[in-house]
């Protein structure tokens, strides 16, 4: 049994301010948590490295000033990374660290192997497009030219989260929060993404919207095989979607392993403490 | 053939809060030949369940050796296998039931049953008609098919949970109390189904309070005390 890991991560660095001779070098640098003591630069993403298979759904949990999103984003390419190498097995890509490529370059992966679902849907949703817009938008992006198939796979896809089509030309702004989020989720899924990122999608949904999205991503992962990080501090939505996790603790990841054995064996003395807590 | 060789399985946890390392089983041996139906009796807290999630890695392996014949891996040892792998001999070839349901919120009985199939590949016509048969087999009420597990009695809990582990045919099946809080003739059922697995060829391995229930039908029973094992114990393994 040999596979290639879809997303290959080596110790992503995010760090928010310049550092001083007692945290710039990682042999001596002596943090408080995530900080340090003497120029209060923030280390927010160190050494966090792992591999993400195809069609697998990979948890992150941690509280939230852990990491988490920060690494997304890294990914994401919304914001910098100080250092760290990210590989996608794409033929294109092959052997090339991502971070390093052009803005061009990472344009095309945004729009071609990445997909994205924000915790807000602010930051995922042009709130002044119609619904059915902000998925046109995408796919026109990702090089889609015909208007009569664009048309018909976003109705296709908002279908398939649950908006109603007489409401597809209304602005996303008009819709709760939930069905916010399953607007992204649609269109996050209009290119056909390899690699999707899911960050917090269902913190601050009623528990039924909850369950549709959960359900909802479930199906995705069935039917189209793609693969997904999920970043959540809900330990129960992580248990439902993902067979493996990591957890992070001030910018590092404390621990990995199958879901099940995070939650029923962990290692960890913050890991166990997050298991105690669980309802 | 052997399916499962332990050799000198041990595992403690370390509890950060108590500062302490509490040892649940210590060191044992236990061989399950192919084909076989492997009994554990004790007392709650003897340690049964550890060495099941052992196996099925919810625990991670702390001691010892955990040798499985897998059919597509060849020889390996649980103990040291990758997460990828243990994914996949969880999704092809060993199963788990334990007395918990934890699935996904909002989706049906029927839809759970054939979700276990669809993630194995299988198309979504003999998901349906694999389902069903399962679910009849079980004597599930067809009204309680498309309704949410989450009302369920106990008893339909664990049939439900049994089912969507023995659709998937697996090769070998852990089995934790899966007659726990059952009525009479539910564990009838239970047993009926061990039988028929049986018979098709799985092997399996069970935690029982009432061993006598699977009177005959045990090839080995071995009894845990304080985290060890007990020679096997004889007057229900069936004979020849």
């Amino acid at each position: 049994m040999r596979e290639q890991p879809i997303l290959q991560v080596k110790n992503l660095q995010k760090k928010f301010g310049e550092g001083c001779q007692h945290c710039l070098d990682p042999e001596i640098r002596q943090l408080e948590k995530n900080f340090c003591p003497y120029c209060g630069t923030i280390y927010a993403v160190h050494d966090v490295s792992f591999d993400l298979y195809p069609g697998e759904v990979l948890g992150v949990v941690g509280e939230s000033g852990s990491g988490k999103s920060t690494m997304l984003q890294g990914l994401y390419f919304d914001i910098e990374l100080a250092a760290g190498e990210v590989y996608i097995n794409e033929p294109m890509l092959a052997s090339q660290n991502v971070l390093t490529l052009s803005s061009q370059q990472k344009r095309y992966i945004r729009n071609y192997i990445y997909g994205m679902v924000y915790q807000n849907p602010l930051d995922g949703l042009k709130m002044k497009f119609s619904s059915i817009g902000n998925i046109a938008e995408k796919m026109i992006a990702a090089g889609s030219r015909n208007v009569g198939n664009i048309e018909a796979r976003s109705k296709a896809l908002l279908e398939d989260v649950h908006i109603p089509l007489r409401r597809m030309k209304e602005e996303p702004r008009n819709f709760s929060g939930g069905m916010q989020q399953r607007v992204q989720i649609a269109k996050a899924l209009s290119n056909n993404p390899p690699i999707l990122f899911l960050d917090e999608v269902t913190t601050g949904l009623d528990l039924s919207v909850q369950a549709s999205v959960l359900d909802l991503i479930k199906q995705i992962q069935r039917e189209l095989h793609i693969s997904m990080i999920v970043v959540s501090h809900d330990l129960a939505v992580i248990r439902m979607l993902a067979d493996r996790s990591i957890v992070m603790l001030n910018g590092t990841i404390i621990e990995n392993g199958l879901t099940d054995q995070i939650l029923e064996d962990p290692q960890h003395e913050y890991t166990q403490q997050l298991v105690y807590s669980l309802l | 053939m052997t399916m499962l060789e332990i050799k000198g399985f041990g595992k403690s946890f370390t509890i950060h809060h108590l500062n302490k390392t509490i040892p649940a089983v210590s060191p044992m041996d236990l061989t399950v030949e192919a084909g076989e139906f492997v009994g554990i009796v004790g007392k709650s807290g003897s340690g049964k369940s550890t060495i099941l999630k052992s196996i099925y890695r919810t625990y991670l392996p702390y001691s010892g050796e955990i040798h499985y014949h897998s059919a597509q891996l060849g020889k390996i040892d649980l103990t040291q296998a990758t997460e990828r792998q243990m994914l996949y001999l969880r999704k092809n070839e060993i199963g788990y039931v334990s007395q918990f349901l934890n699935v996904m919120p909002r989706t049906t009985c029927r839809q759970l049953v054939q979700n276990a199939l669809l993630e194995m590949g299988e198309s979504k016509e003999s998901a349906k008609s694999e389902a069903e048969a399962a679910l009849k087999h079980f004597e599930m009420d067809p009204e309680l098919w498309d309704s949410y597990p989450k009302t369920f009695s106990g008893g339909e809990k664990l049939r439900l949970n049994i089912a969507m582990a023995t659709v998937k045919k697996p090769r070998l099946l852990l089995l934790d109390e899966p007659t726990a809080s059952l009525d009479h003739q539910s564990k009838i059922k239970v047993r009926e189904m061990i039988e028929k697995l049986k018979s098709q060829g799985t092997t399996l391995v069970g935690i029982f309070h009432d061993i006598e229930f699977m009177e005959g039908l045990c090839d080995k029973v071995f009894d845990m005390k304080d985290g060890k094992i007990a020679l096997p114990l004889e007057g229900v393994v069936h004979e020849g």
